[in-house]
């Protein structure tokens, strides 16, 4: 199935244009599914150590284009991405790229929290195992610790790593989530409306951790929630019918935004 | 006179459920108060009732005209043939077939009278069964169609009836299980204990003793021909080919499933899905020659090839062929297992940079875990309880042995061989059918509960 065809034409090499801080640049992304135009021509630099927000009404290719930057797509047979989007200036759809070491520098996060059914130590350990980053059992025991430890969740289990991880709390379970993305280190972490199915506690547990991770790492969130956008990201990028419509700055953009659609999408008079 | 019945049966169920409907209807056009209940269930409520109503007296009133006709026209042909069963059975035949005029030849005076006192009685006692049964069915649908009105609460009552109704069904169904259960218990416990009965084992030489012999003991009376009903190598056989069948079946019913499931194109599934599940149709009497005329000389032929020793009926053939019997039980119920696993999890998995194969050896089979144990423990209880196909391809030798060449035989067939032909129904042999069919129900129950527990166990891990 041709899922990555890619236009390489030397007018499309745009890497030179961009600020040398973005960790993410996309250029002229278009998305299909069957007949379905479902992005198009986005192009949008994301810069490292920030967090950045997609936003904008339901169905207008937020999450689309965020599967397009670890290549989930690729598991949609009827999906086909074009254009061109680099890491670190590497061309993520290059064929000579292995989607599995893409997958573990930029992870993932879901809407619905979706901890394997496995003990709480298995779902961190799983992804270090299957890339085989530990060395030994008290290697594998270190990356676990670390990893629920930075996903701020150490505390709450430590003391039971051996139960399941379905057995947590909604917000719990999301947190084990973010902890076995970030147990494989990867340089990106995308989340999808990670707070949608959560209550306002464990949503302010969530996002007080998106901001300590933002110090390390690319952080790339879908929300539905303009508090969520205006608390957490620096930079906000706003979606509609599948265009990239405006994108800056968050604070400028929610004070000041330029496009008429975006101001009434923010003031809630659509969407 | 039955075609009648249920005709006027019919006719009035749909008046009342009309006629209810539409009082209801017309109590809303005529600007009542909001009703309790919607319409229709003030037409289903008056419908339910004649339906019961009518069923009950059709049941319970044939019933009784049709014991009234026969003992009063038995009365006729005197007090000597009422009191012996046998003349009873043969006369009433007598009367009926005259009755219906089936009946050839002369017949006596008193039979004919007493053929007109069972026709005539039987159609009296009819009719009046016609009559009651109209009589009822209008009399429920008029009091539940009288009592329509605004607060009248029709769903509940009529809610209230369909859970009777359920509580019913369920209720037959336990019933019955636990009288099939108890008849086998019953003749099984005088197989053991019952001392008018020759020949039979004590508990421990049925379970522990490893010859069974039950053809001796039919033939007492040519002196002390050795008897023996040691349980052992039916057990041992049954297993055997229970193993071998879930060999084949486990790995390629799985991993067909596997294929179907995570690797084939939708269009593909859909094509081969019910191909499988035809395998599961085909009649266990064609497996079952299949395996003795086709696989079990085949297996022959190889073995003599290798200088092996393979009898011609051999526990291998029955095994093989009952497990081509039994994958699609593996592979269509693991194959839903698997499809209802969520995608979430695969999305999980995938985004950890995890393979197609890693996805599903490490996430999607432990999650469909549950269901795939208790797919291979349906299969399981197939093949033990699997017949034909151990009668025509294993023999009936009672071999201790875990060689799969050899001839073996199962409790199935047994029990099979055990009650075919003529039987006194007393002996130690027949009666030993019980105490298999009962050890055979044990094993299986015993099978089923650990499937429920290891169900249990890791239900709910994932919703
Ligand atoms: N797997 C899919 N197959 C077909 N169409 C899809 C699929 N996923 C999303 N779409 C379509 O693509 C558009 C964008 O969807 P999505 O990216 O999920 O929107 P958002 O996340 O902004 O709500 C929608 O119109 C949706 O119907
Ligand atoms: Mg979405």
């Amino acid at each position: 199935m041709d899922m990555s065809q890619q236009t390489l034409t030397p007018e499309k090499a745009v890497t030179q244009q961009v600020p040398t801080s973005a960790k993410v640049v996309a250029r002229d992304v278009n998305v299909y599914y069957g007949e379905k135009h479902a992005l198009k021509d986005v192009s949008i630099n994301i810069p490292d150590k920030s967090v950045t927000a997609f936003i904008g009404p339901s169905g207008c290719g937020k999450s689309t284009f965020l599967r397009c930057i670890n290549r989930m797509n690729d598991t949609i047979p009827s999906c086909r991405v074009k254009g061109t989007i680099t890491i670190d200036a590497q061309d993520i759809y290059d064929p000579a790229l292995d989607v599995v070491q893409l997958r573990a520098r930029v992870g993932m996060v879901f809407q619905k929290p979706n901890p394997f059914p496995k003990s709480i130590y298995e779902n961190v350990a799983y992804g270090p195992r299957i890339h085989g980053m530990s060395r030994s059992k008290a290697d594998l025991d270190q990356i676990v610790e670390s990893s629920l430890r930075k996903a701020s969740l150490w505390e709450e289990v430590k003391n039971r790593l051996q139960e399941s991880g379905t057995a947590l709390s909604g917000g719990q379970q999301q947190r084990l989530c973010i902890a076995r993305a970030i147990a494989v280190s990867p340089d990106i972490i995308l989340m999808d409306e990670p707070c949608s199915a959560l209550d306002p506690i464990a949503t302010a547990k969530i996002e007080e951790l998106i901001d300590e991770l933002s110090q390390n790492f690319c952080i790339i969130i879908v929300t539905h929630s303009m508090q969520q956008a205006a608390r957490v990201s620096k930079r906000t990028a706003f979606f509609h019918l599948g265009l990239l419509l405006e994108e800056g700055e968050t604070n400028e953009m929610f004070t000041n935004p330029t496009n008429e659609k975006t101001q009434a999408y923010i003031t809630g008079r659509f969407g | 006179m039955t075609a009648l019945y249920f005709v006027t049966l019919a006719i009035l169920v749909a008046a009342a459920f009309l006629i209810g409907r539409h009082r209801a209807q017309s109590l809303i056009a005529g600007g009542a108060p909001s009703l309790h209940s919607l319409p229709s269930y003030h037409g289903m409520l008056p419908m339910a009732a004649v339906l019961v109503a009518m069923l009950l007296t059709f049941v319970i009133g044939s019933n009784i005209v049709a014991r009234y006709a026969q003992s009063s026209s038995l009365a006729m042909l005197g007090a000597e043939t009422v009191a012996d069963p046998l003349k009873r059975s043969a006369g009433f035949r007598d009367i009926q077939n005259i009755a219906i005029g089936k009946h050839s030849g002369d017949v006596p005076m008193l039979l004919k009278e007493a053929a007109e006192q069972f026709a005539s009685a039987s159609t009296f006692g009819n009719w009046m069964v016609y009559g009651l049964g109209t009589l009822l069915g209008l009399f429920a649908m008029g009091y539940f169609i009288s009592r329509i009105s605004p607060v009248y609460r029709a769903r509940n009552i009529f809610e209230t009836f369909i859970l009777v109704v359920m509580g019913i069904c369920a209720t037959v169904a336990i019933l019955t299980t636990i009288g099939i259960v108890f008849s086998v218990l019953f003749e099984t416990y005088r197989f053991f204990f019952d001392p008018s009965l020759k020949g039979r084992p004590t508990v421990s030489q049925f379970l522990f003793g490893t010859e069974w012999n039950p053809q001796a003991a039919l033939r007492a009376d040519q002196g002390d021909i050795k008897t023996a009903f040691g349980f052992v190598p039916l057990l041992t056989g049954t297993l055997l080919i229970t193993a071998i069948a879930m060999i084949v079946a486990g790995p390629l019913g799985l991993f067909s499933a596997i294929y179907l499931a995570e690797y084939a194109t939708p269009r593909f599934r859909a094509w081969v899905k019910p191909i499988l599940e035809v395998l599961a149709g085909i009649p266990t009497v064609v497996l079952g020659f299949f395996a003795a005329l086709t696989v079990a000389p085949l297996i022959r032929g190889w073995g003599e090839a290798y200088g092996l020793s393979v009898a011609s009926e051999s526990a291998l053939a029955a095994g093989l062929v009952m497990g081509m019997m039994i994958i699609p039980f593996i592979s269509s119920l693991s194959d839903d297992v698997i499809n209802s696993v969520p995608q979430s999890l695969r999305d999980g998995a995938y985004a950890l940079g995890a393979t197609k194969s890693e996805t599903i050896k490490n996430v999607i089979l432990p999650a469909a875990l549950p269901g795939i144990v208790s797919a291979f423990m349906l299969a399981i209880s197939r093949a033990i309880g699997e017949t034909m196909i151990v009668v025509m391809a294993a023999g009936l030798a009672a071999n201790l042995t875990a060689n799969p060449l050899e001839a073996v035989t199962t409790i199935t067939v047994q029990i099979k061989t055990i009650l075919v032909g003529d039987q006194e129904f007393d002996s130690a042999k027949t009666l030993a059918a019980f105490a298999l069919g009962f050890v055979l129900f044990v094993v299986t129950l015993i099978l089923n509960i650990i499937a429920l527990q290891v169900v249990r166990r890791y239900r709910e891990q994932y919703d």
